[in-house]
């Protein structure tokens, strides 16, 4: 029986990972091809979630999540056309103030636009409840996130390996000089991989609006965990994050099931774990050649 | 490109992230100096969405009083800050006694922090106004003097609720499952939620602490399944009734959900269907009294929004605080202790007025259990909650809801 709710909090646990990942692959493919460290990447979130919950209020759920990654993801080509641009081959410490300021300017706009109260949001009536398979229970609409997140890794997976597109993102990461010598301009390929990292983050925003708290400062909260994400699958690893995202939710589920209190600090033990063994990330050795 | 040490990035980016989560203080301070006054209230963190509304409340209550010639012909010069934490809370308390010249502070919603302060007031012989902490211990074992406290306690909310689920029959005999905040105001709780379910042939099943940094339930939420109470009683806080709120209404269990602490400021927050069960609470904006209405309307003219239970109360205490300068000329801590002391009757817009008690410096004042509307009989989006009679009954002695000295020992130093 134990043994039952124990897969129930791992299957749980997933999902949960599934939302941590959207989040944290988009700050990883910054970082990997630009080499910068987002510290906006939360504020972008936090976008997506308070324009979601607008949209919803006039067409609906099902365009809220559409639309709101879309309008955010066209804000990160203004954010990397006019900030992110300047900082490719500054000082990296230079990135991350301007990327932390950013981040604070987004709260105070959020605050001045929508209000420092939360803003409230709820799940379309048809998403709502559980769905139970034997005795196992999931909640019907973290069933849809799992579907989605699955969608987009799948179509992140694609865009990378199996089209041009990605060769040439690819072989800019590893070797941006070369790529220059053979007369490509990586500047384009940026600003889509910054949209593309944005809008994954939006979507988590937009996805977790209905069953969060939507205030000001929900970005700020969720860059700690994408940090902590990225950190142990390895900075720049594809698999690596996904790897890391989903333990991250399933050590979780599991130290809240036998140790409650130590739950929210599993995922830091953890972090200390992979990089005393693995002192760049469960996937991280192949950053050496990013460097 | 050129590329720098990744272990430098990293090292950098935790300390930014780090440093982005403890938040930046917002400051209000009006022009006027004469009678300082300062007010901490968390604005950052998982009381954060409530504290703004204390801050606004505050503000009114401050312009309105100096609008009208200040208290004695002064002008209150009001420092209202983030208080953060209970270090930063402490440390800021004692900066407006020492450097800014605060005749006497009050404010705060976290009863840690409160706890924190009321220690700072009482080694600086200053009074302290505790407008928002809930914790029975703090004017209970960890009373002093100098503190003042404004909120109902822990056990008068679970006596509000307590009184209402009993008439719906509950309480005896069902097996309760309880998720509790994990510092000083939720063990309070927990303890006066225990001695109701005992007190009343109530089992308690389970009960599961929770760090207030949670956002995501639903680890807990499969124990609670496994579990399988009749009722499952929220004794959390800010942010996370809001998120515990949601969340179970995505599980969709079928166990009622009710709770011993809300305030109206995270209900609204919640959504469209996402709340049900009983809670309680010190006020609400539909109260129908002139003085209550008055204040709404007043208050939802300038801010375009109702005002919550914390801008309520913020905004009687401070007026409360004038009313007890004028009348004792003073703004020494010994005069306005003794004012208060007399159990000097204050109309707190409420049926019945309000005062603090003598021995333990609790103001005694009418609570009430509600229940939520559904969709199609709400007026706007703030119009969410049905209140339930005052608690205490009309007629029944106001103190009988609240801890007695037995239960409640609060010895403090002359």
């Amino acid at each position: 029986m134990q043994f039952g709710f124990l897969l129930e909090q791992v299957v749980n646990g997933l999902v949960l990972g599934g939302y941590y990942l959207l989040i944290a692959l988009g700050l990883s493919l910054i970082f990997s091809v630009g080499g910068i460290v987002n510290l906006a990447h939360g504020a972008f979130y936090a976008l997506g979630a308070y324009i979601s919950v607008e949209i919803t209020k006039y067409l609906g759920f099902g365009s809220a999540v559409v639309l709101s990654p879309i309008a955010v993801a066209l804000l990160g080509i203004l954010f990397e056309r006019f900030i992110l641009r300047r900082f490719y081959d500054a000082d990296p410490i230079l990135s991350l103030l301007v990327t932390f300021a950013l981040a604070m300017v987004t709260e105070q706009t959020i605050r001045i636009i929508w209000g420092a109260p939360p803003i409230s949001a709820a799940i379309p009536q048809s998403f709502r409840g559980s769905v139970f398979l034997g005795d196992f229970l999931f909640s019907r609409y973290r069933l849809l996130i799992l579907a989605v997140v699955a969608m987009v890794l799948l179509g992140v997976w694609l865009l990378l390996h199996k089209t041009s597109f990605g060769r040439v993102v690819r072989a800019g990461i590893q070797r941006p000089d070369m790529v220059a010598a053979l007369g490509i301009r990586l500047q384009p390929y940026m600003t889509a991989i910054v949209m593309l990292g944005v809008g994954m983050a939006a979507l988590g925003g937009a996805f977790f609006a209905p069953i969060t708290i939507v205030h000001p400062a929900m970005g700020a909260e969720i860059i700690t965990v994408a940090f902590v994400v990225v950190v142990i699958g390895g900075l720049g690893s594809f698999w690596g994050v996904v790897i890391s995202a989903l333990l991250v939710g399933v050590v979780r589920g599991i130290t809240i099931h036998f140790a409650p209190a130590a739950g929210e600090a599993s995922i830091y033990v953890l972090m200390f774990l992979v990089l005393m063994l693995r002192p760049r990330g469960l996937l991280g050795e192949r950053i050496e050649k990013f460097e | 490109m050129t590329r720098y040490s990744r272990r430098t990035l990293l090292k950098a980016g935790a300390a930014f992230a780090g440093a982005s989560t403890l938040g930046f203080p917002a400051i209000v301070r009006a022009q006027a100096v004469r009678i300082k006054i300062g007010h901490l209230v968390p604005l950052t963190g998982f009381l954060g969405a409530i504290g703004s509304y204390a801050q606004l409340g505050v503000k009114m209550a401050a312009e309105e009083i100096n609008a009208s010639g200040g208290i004695m012909g002064k002008q209150i010069d009001l420092m209202s800050e983030d208080s953060v934490n209970p270090a930063t809370a402490a440390t800021k308390a004692q900066r407006m006694i020492e450097q800014d010249g605060a005749v006497l502070l009050f404010g705060e919603i976290s009863s840690a922090s409160s706890l924190t302060i009321m220690q700072v007031a009482e080694r600086n012989k200053k009074v302290f106004f505790s407008t928002g902490a809930r914790s029975d211990a703090l004017r209970g074992k960890d009373c002093n003097r100098y503190s003042f406290h404004c909120d109902i306690p822990n056990t008068v909310m679970v006596n509000a609720v307590g009184t209402a689920l009993k008439q719906k029959g509950m309480v005896k005999g069902k097996k309760f499952v309880t998720l509790t905040a994990d510092y000083i105001f939720g063990h309070d709780l927990l303890k006066a939620a225990k001695a109701f379910f005992s007190a009343n042939d109530a089992t308690l099943i389970g009960d599961e602490l929770i760090a207030t940094d949670v956002t995501d339930f639903s680890p807990y939420l499969l124990k609670v399944r496994q579990a399988k109470p009749d009722v499952v009683c929220c004794n959390l806080a800010g942010n996370q009734v809001t998120n515990l709120v949601k969340q179970y209404a995505e599980f969709g269990f079928p166990y009622p959900l009710v709770g011993f602490n809300l305030n109206t400021g995270d209900a609204w927050a919640m959504g469209e269907g996402n709340l049900s069960g009983t809670w309680p609470t010190v006020w609400y904006h539909t109260l129908d009294n002139p003085a209550s209405k008055a204040f709404v309307e007043a208050f939802s003219k300038k801010y375009g929004k109702p005002p919550e239970n914390h801008a309520w109360i913020e905004y009687i205490t401070l007026k409360m605080i004038a009313q007890a300068i004028t009348e004792t000329k003073s703004t020494e801590s010994d005069a306005l202790i003794g004012y208060f002391e007399k159990q000097t009757q204050f109309d707190i817009m409420k049926a019945r007025k309000a005062y603090f008690r003598s021995w333990d410096h609790q103001l005694v004042q009418e609570a009430y259990p509600f229940t939520v509307k559904s969709k199609g009989e709400m007026k706007d989006k703030w119009d969410m909650l049905v209140l339930g009679e005052a608690v205490p009954a009309a007629g029944a002695e106001l103190e009988s809801i609240y801890p007695t000295k037995t239960q409640n020992p609060c010895n403090m130093k002359a």
